[in-house]
């Protein structure tokens, strides 16, 4: 089941998340949800292309769709600034949030992104303002939300839509603070040492399911309409699960899952 | 032979950096004077302790250390720490992380990473927190987002105000992917205090970005920025590789979140305390009925 991959290294699937052949977003999107329709625009200043929104048939419930989309071709990509998004994105994607909460909508996020963009107009639109924004709204969001990283998870950029009941990775994707070269320049001043970073700052799904950041990793192997056929399954019975729950229930344990992360750096004070 | 002696020496006199005879400068001691880093004026420390790290000149917000910001915020002698037992360990076994918590631990911040605590402003009592420039440049590990979310969680508890004082570089990446899981973890509960109907007023010091910025920075209700700090998601030189441009001048401080709208008020070290009392005593609970009517 788990073919090459088990063998690559952390460098090696960084550059298999990172591919121009990968699948993105919309690939998924248009595999998992029947009768997708694309809602477009924040309402505050724009429509951010890198962040597809809207509402699909997940088997037989209506669910809000959120991804973030790298593009196919460099045209495409051009215009979906490779996957990064500015706060409009961000923004865009809050308010599907708002609308799945009002009419009880689950939602599901597609992460693929080398991080949220840092331009001028980013920043002066606030895009440190847009992210945070996310966070504390998931965090108290009453409806179901299930997070998929399916490439790149690229800091608070990916972050932002990761915020979840369960966060799953695919088997070659990977999720950092800091992209590998970025840690390998600032620690070392040599970004060429990105394969020492990478391996060091623990990006793997399986890196990731051992310390308890992820849920679940979705197999990759098989190709990729086995791999739809696999998430599929496993998305409705979640949302299956997830509905036998209290709304306060919900969010006590999403909650908690993000409130364990980190919790056992308790040492006594004469320790060093 | 003489010749190229002779054209050679000015340059080298001209170079000032090797000339081996140059008069030595005033001898200047760098625990008695600093210079503002703004306007260049030379100053005495002790000077500068009376204005709260102020410079009398041009106004530079100097950097702070924790104790030293809540010990000027907080009513004389109210202060009580919490969770000082919390610090950083290697979760991820990082390569070289170990000597670096180390070396943080022996200059001027010691275990500090934040300090956090319960004090009285304005005599009203309220949870604190300061983050610690001087710790590996203030960045966010597993212990800063465990002891911010405690506190967090404590104000919800009792019902308390909390008002916070950031300084950060951003999530500190070798604790990985748990240093960002942090801002997910802190925002949590700084979401719940907030649905208690508490307050939180976020004071945004000199540098204060990346991981913070994107999360309990930027979520307080009402948010105070010290003069001339910087504030950003990403770091100006991040943002110059990116774009391969020059940043324009006072790009990303505090004057320019308060023109597009980021930030309630450019909060002076001077008026600070008053106003944040002031606030702190607007939110207090409770009827109030005015007796003249």
């Amino acid at each position: 089941m788990w073919g090459v991959s088990a063998r690559m290294n952390a460098y090696e699937k960084l550059l298999a998340a990172r591919s121009n052949d990968r699948a993105t977003a919309k690939d998924y999107i248009a595999r998992l949800f029947l009768h997708f329709v694309e809602l477009h625009g924040d309402r505050r200043y724009g429509d951010d292309p890198a962040v597809i929104t809207g509402i699909g048939m997940l088997g037989r419930t209506p669910v809000t769709v959120i991804g973030i989309e790298k593009g196919h071709g460099t045209k495409e990509k051009i215009a979906r600034n490779f996957g990064s998004a500015h706060p409009e994105g961000y923004r865009k994607a809050l308010r599907q949030m708002r609308l799945a909460e009002k009419f009880g909508r689950p939602v599901i996020c597609f992460v693929d992104t080398a991080g949220a963009y840092c331009g001028i107009g980013a920043e002066e639109r606030g895009q440190g303002q847009a992210i945070a924004e996310n966070l504390t709204e998931l965090m108290g969001l009453k409806v179901p939300v299930i997070s998929i990283l399916i490439g790149e998870g690229g800091s608070g950029g990916a972050l932002a839509l990761a915020v979840a009941d369960e966060v799953w990775m695919l088997e070659n994707a990977v999720y950092s603070v800091i992209s590998p070269e970025g840690c390998a320049s600032i620690l070392w001043k040599d970004s060429g040492r990105a394969k020492d970073a990478a391996e060091h700052l623990k990006i793997t799904a399986q890196d990731l399911l051992s310390l308890h950041v992820i849920d679940r990793i979705i197999p990759e192997g098989l190709g990729f309409s086995k791999t739809c056929a696999f998430l599929k399954i496993q998305l409705i019975r979640t949302l299956n699960r997830s509905r036998a729950l209290s709304t306060e229930e919900l969010l006590n344990l999403r909650y908690e899952r993000f409130r364990r992360i980190g919790d056992h750096v308790v040492y006594p004070a004469d320790s060093t | 032979m003489i010749r190229r002696g002779l054209f050679k020496h000015p340059k080298n006199d001209l170079e000032g950096e090797i000339g081996h005879d140059r008069t030595p400068g005033p001898f200047v001691p760098e625990n008695l004077c600093v210079t503002c880093p703004s306007c260049r004026k030379l100053l005495f420390r002790d000077a500068l302790a009376d204005t709260s790290d102020v410079c009398p000149r041009c106004g530079w917000h100097f950097r702070m250390s924790a104790r030293r910001r809540i010990a000027l915020i907080s009513d004389e002698g109210t202060f009580r720490e919490q969770d000082a037992d919390v610090v950083s360990q290697n979760p991820l076994h990082f390569p070289g992380y170990d000597e670096k918590i180390k070396r943080a631990r022996r200059t001027e911040a010691g275990k500090d990473e934040v300090v956090c605590g319960i004090c009285r402003i304005g005599g009203l009592k309220c949870c604190v927190f300061a983050m610690e420039p001087a710790f590996m440049m203030g960045s966010m590990g597993t212990a800063v987002g465990e002891k911010i979310t405690r506190l967090f969680e404590h104000a919800t508890k009792a019902g308390l105000p909390v008002v916070g004082f950031t300084v950060s570089g951003g999530a500190r990446m070798q604790e990985g992917i748990l240093a960002l899981m942090q801002m997910a973890k802190t925002s949590g509960a700084v979401r719940r205090h907030s649905d208690a109907g508490l307050l939180y007023i976020a004071v945004l010091t000199n540098p204060t970005t990346g991981g913070v910025t994107a999360s309990f920075a930027m979520e307080a209700d009402i948010i105070l920025a010290e003069p001339g700090a910087l504030v950003g998601f990403a770091g100006p030189r991040v943002i110059e590789q990116t774009i391969r441009q020059k940043l324009p001048q006072g790009f990303q401080r505090a004057e320019f979140l308060l023109e597009k709208g980021f930030v309630d008020q450019i909060s002076n070290r001077k008026t600070q305390k008053q106003l944040i009392s002031r606030l702190l005593e607007f939110h207090v609970g409770g009827e109030r009925t005015d007796e003249r009517l």
